[in-house]
């Protein structure tokens, strides 16, 4: 019973073990929403198979105060509803934690540890005596432990009640077996245990303003905002609730409400190949158009992609990355493709890239995402994650500028075409690299041939060495003329001098902004930069150049944020230390504390 | 693809259709493919199309693949929008312009290497989808670009060049575009101009995905004596199950036909075709009927040409989707845009 008495009020993890397609999946939101609603600030990560039912899923929930919603690593109070990883579920229990199982059946003695408490929660009996139908016994499981662990954390009984309902809003006569359920595990701790347990919750005021939303979500409400209009996909995990979330809020804002007439066109395609193809004709067009996929999808896409590059066509692609290469783990996450995604497709080819840190991010990168594609006349890949895509974060409520209108970039209308005395496709007028376009259709003077094959400046067939020259030559001036355009970095100095710092991106953000104040603690000051968009641009080159020592973190095998910044900034790689996660769980802090001490006890960070 | 560019000379007595256009502003570059290349007078019959259709060239989306066949583009309608995209997968950039645009008059063209190998998965769902548009495809047997390799159109025992003999089964677009539901299917042969014509203007007037399959000779690959996409082969063995006129909206059918023996169809804009029947046994709403009829003629090595199956019923992609009648592409931001109140209301079903 070691570290039993050691209070962690309002600041440990939960890990649920279960088994996937049992319906824990509610129970645990559930869970995580109720704290929520207490003011507490939570983060909830699901770790689940690429199956449908009977495998192994582990949900983790941390309550955290000071708002460090990564992970930290530890778990202090594990619910182990699988037999199957009851042993390995026994293991990951932090020192002077709670397990609580299932003790309908016994379990082995062997299956014990003595420096955490062990206790046993007879749910599926309970379960079996209340309710007579087979799905409901599986499903009531999960609601009981919810109730079990009210009792043991002290959750907000009428918190939990009103989720219920909302719940089953549209079944009512649910709600009623499901609160008794939770009263099962509820009475059953309080009358066995001392509740609450030393490690439990009180309220606080620190989630108002904020909302939990998957980055998924929030990236296809960025998309019916920029005025998105066509989507084309192909279904893969994790992207697939982009497409879905997309087209739930088009059927609720763009759809006519008395003809039923649709304001947009999604097209589930035949593979990615086509997916891309079906962006890039409708941008072609002029219809703001989008293509969620991951890894294997955008390995597909890459012919299209450099198509899109040469022939000059705007195209939004969301890859949600997760863990390659091949098939790899589809269900898990990672930061594998920004490589892949940098210069995806063959010959000279570079691509503007947007990685958002949070759902919030989600929502504004992906408005970006439009108005750079159209501006630059690219294709634009927003990089999330599964970490991002797919799991409820906690973020400030999403904000809308009613005045924005979205940059469509250089289209010559077709009154500025009937007074030019003749269209040429790529011109460079401007000195920006960025030529003027036009939408077909639109004008007798418009008209031009899109192509793949080299052309000259005036968009004619060449083979000539010095016509394609000009034009390759022109798309580098646009890259330049990108990098004024992207989004800054976000910097945070550590308040005080330092030669080190950390370079992150995406979903690494909390992992390692808990770790910079952890080490601040322990006397090692940080300043932080973290890469919103490539190209990098003189803010990334300049935060480098003014440290001895980065530490690169990122969450992928072969350090491709730093290779990209080897090859793409005059920083040298010898200054560049990588700190790496590619387990497929999301990055937690302890992993970026224990490389930069071990650096620092080695003398690599003096 | 290569392009020249043909001097545009304008005789004054040149006709001139309903927009005042005469038949050179449909035309497009100097062809750079082989003397004799049967593509060339599929490009000669799209030409004549368009300008008898009076559709204004920029309202035109002239879009292909690659392979010799989806060169030709360049040579007609230097006026339209035109997009030459990646091997195989023309049809789904024109998924994408109809989506945004369903303004555009969308004609693709392909071959059966771009159709029937990389992109049968383009082609095939293209169709599924009922997408609208015109898709020529212009059928040799063979690669031409690399150099006479068979394609998968290339008949059993046909010999290459060099002599060597296909033993795969063909995949024929025609039967494969009956069997996925295609609304418009049509076969002719690149030297029946007379029959090309009608069939283009019909497809180009379908709601929906229109079908020609033209046999078009390779005359530097493909036309020697044991191939069956020879000129001599095909001349020798064509055969037209069915005639079609076709007449545009508010003209009067002046032409004497047999009753019993015409067929008239109307189609979505109110012209009509006119299907006249060579073959009594031809019924060209019968899609199990048509299908036995082509393989019964194919089983004698016979090449069954015309408007082989319509439905007019069935709604493209659009009429599935419901899409509003204004192209996509043209409507205003503030109608697509919910705004920030909608978002604060939304935002507390997140809370």
């Amino acid at each position: 019973m070691s570290g039993r008495s050691k209070s962690r009020v309002n600041d440990f993890v939960v890990r649920l073990a279960n088994v996937n397609g049992t319906g824990s999946a509610s129970a645990n939101g559930l869970l995580m929403k109720a704290i929520f609603r207490m003011g507490i600030p939570v983060m909830g990560k699901n770790f689940f198979p690429s199956n449908i039912q009977g495998l192994p899923t582990w949900y983790e929930i941390r309550i955290t105060k000071d708002a460090h919603l990564a992970r930290s690593g530890r778990v202090d109070i594990m619910v182990a509803m699988n037999a199957e990883t009851y042993q390995k579920d026994l293991r990951e229990v932090s020192p002077g934690g709670t397990l609580i199982y299932d003790s309908t059946w016994p379990r082995n003695s062997v299956l014990s540890r003595p420096d955490i408490t062990i206790l046993g929660v007879p749910l599926a009996r309970m379960c079996n005596e209340k309710f007579g139908n087979a799905r409901a016994r599986i499903l009531m499981k999960n609601m009981a432990y919810v109730g079990a662990l009210a009792a043991l954390l002290e959750l907000d009984r009428d918190v939990i009640k009103q989720l219920v309902e909302e719940m089953f809003a549209a079944k009512k006569a649910l709600v009623p077996s499901n609160m008794d359920a939770i009263e099962l595990g509820y009475n059953y701790a309080i009358e066995n245990f001392e509740c609450p347990l030393p490690t439990r919750v009180e309220p606080m005021d620190k989630t108002a303003g904020h909302i939990m939303i998957d980055g998924n979500t929030a990236a296809a409400l960025g998309c019916v905002y920029a005025g998105a209009t066509v989507g084309a996909w192909y279904p893969i995990t994790p992207s697939t609730s982009l497409m879905d979330a997309f087209k739930g809020f088009a059927e609720r804002y763009r759809k006519d409400p008395k003809t039923g007439d649709r304001n947009f066109c999604i097209v589930q395609a035949e593979d990615e190949l086509s997916a891309i193809g079906i962006v890039l004709g409708a941008s072609w067009n002029g219809a703001r158009s989008f293509t969620p996929t991951s890894g294997p999808g955008l390995s597909l896409m890459n012919e299209f992609i450099g198509f899109a590059y040469f022939a000059e066509l705007p195209a939004v692609l969301f890859d949600v990355q997760r863990v390659g290469p091949s098939t790899g783990m589809p269900t898990r996450t990672q930061q594998g493709d920004i490589l892949a995604a940098a210069y995806a497709s063959h010959g000279d080819t570079r691509h503007v890239l947007l990685f958002p840190a949070n759902p919030k991010e989600c929502f504004e990168l992906s408005v970006k995402a439009f108005d750079l594609a159209d501006r630059l006349q690219t294709p634009v890949i927003v990089l999330l994650d599964l970490d991002i895509g797919m799991n409820d974060w906690m973020c400030e409520d999403l904000e809308w500028d009613d005045s924005y209108q979205p940059d469509r970039g250089k289209v010559l209308s077709a009154e500025e075409l009937e007074e030019a005395e003749k269209f040429y496709r790529y011109l460079d007028s401007d000195g920006d690299g960025i030529p003027y376009r036009t939408y077909p259709g639109v004008h007798p003077k418009g008209a031009y041939f899109v192509r793949g094959s080299g052309h000259n400046k005036y968009g004619a067939y060449t083979e000539e060495a010095d016509e394609y020259k000009e034009v390759v030559d022109r798309l580098c001036r646009k890259w330049e003329t990108a990098a004024e355009l992207i989004p800054d970095p976000v910097i945070r100095k550590s308040g005080k001098p330092t030669d080190l710092a950390i370079v992150s991106v995406g979903s690494c953000d909390y992992a390692v902004t808990e770790a910079i104040a952890i080490l601040a603690e322990r006397g090692i000051a940080l300043d932080y930069l973290r890469v919103k968009a490539f190209p990098f641009g003189d803010k990334v080159e300049e935060f480098l150049e003014n440290h001895d020592r980065v530490f690169v973190v990122e969450q992928n095998r072969d350090a491709q944020l730093k290779s990209l910044l080897t090859l793409e900034t005059d920083y040298p790689k010898e200054r560049m230390t990588s700190v790496l996660n590619y387990s497929g769980l999301p990055i937690d802090c302890r992993c970026i504390v224990d490389a930069i001490e071990q650096a620092a006890a080695k003398g690599v960070a003096a | 693809m290569t392009y020249i560019a043909k001097p545009k000379i304008v005789h004054e007595g040149l006709a001139r259709n309903a927009l005042g256009y005469t038949i050179r502003d449909y035309e497009g570059g100097m062809s750079t493919l082989c003397a004799g290349c049967g593509h060339d007078s599929v490009t000669a019959a799209i030409v004549q199309a368009f300008f008898e259709l009076d559709i204004p060239p920029h309202s035109v989306g002239k879009m292909s693949g690659i392979g010799c066949s989806s060169k030709t583009p360049a040579y007609f309608l230097a006026a339209s929008h035109g997009f030459n995209s990646v091997h195989g997968r023309m049809p789904s950039i024109a998924t994408g312009a109809s989506a945004a645009n369903r303004g555009l008059h969308l004609l693709g063209v392909s071959g059966d290497g771009d159709s029937l190998s990389i992109g049968l998965g383009q082609f095939a769902h293209a169709i599924r989808r009922n997408l609208n548009m015109t898709y020529v495809l212009e059928n040799n047997g063979v690669y031409g670009l690399t150099k006479g390799q068979f394609s998968a159109s290339a008949d059993v025992g046909t010999k290459a060049k060099k002599g060597e003999v296909n033993e795969q089964q063909p995949i024929d677009s025609v039967q494969m575009a009956m069997a996925q539901g295609g609304t418009f299917v049509a076969r002719s042969f690149s030297g029946d101009k007379e029959q090309l014509v009608p069939l283009l203007k019909a497809a180009f007037k379908h709601d929906g995905f229109a079908l020609v399959d033209v046999l078009s000779p390779c005359v530097t690959f493909n036309d020697h004596e044991s191939s069956t996409k020879s000129y001599a082969y095909t001349r020798q063995f064509f055969h037209r199950a069915i005639h079609l006129d076709y007449i545009p909206p508010a003209k009067e059918i002046k032409a004497a036909y047999d009753e019993g023996d015409v067929m008239p169809v109307e189609l979505h804009d109110g012209s009509r075709i006119l299907l006249r029947k060579v073959s009594k046994e031809y019924s060209v709403n019968n899609r199990g009927a048509a299908l036995d009829y082509i393989r019964t003629h194919q089983r004698r090595g016979e090449i069954v040409t015309g408007l082989l199956y319509i439905d007019e019923s069935e709604p493209d992609m659009h009429g599935i989707n419901q899409t509003t009648a204004k192209p996509l592409s043209e409507l205003p931001f503030d109608a697509l845009c919910p705004g920030s109140d909608a978002l604060a209301d939304l935002q507390n079903r997140f809370r």
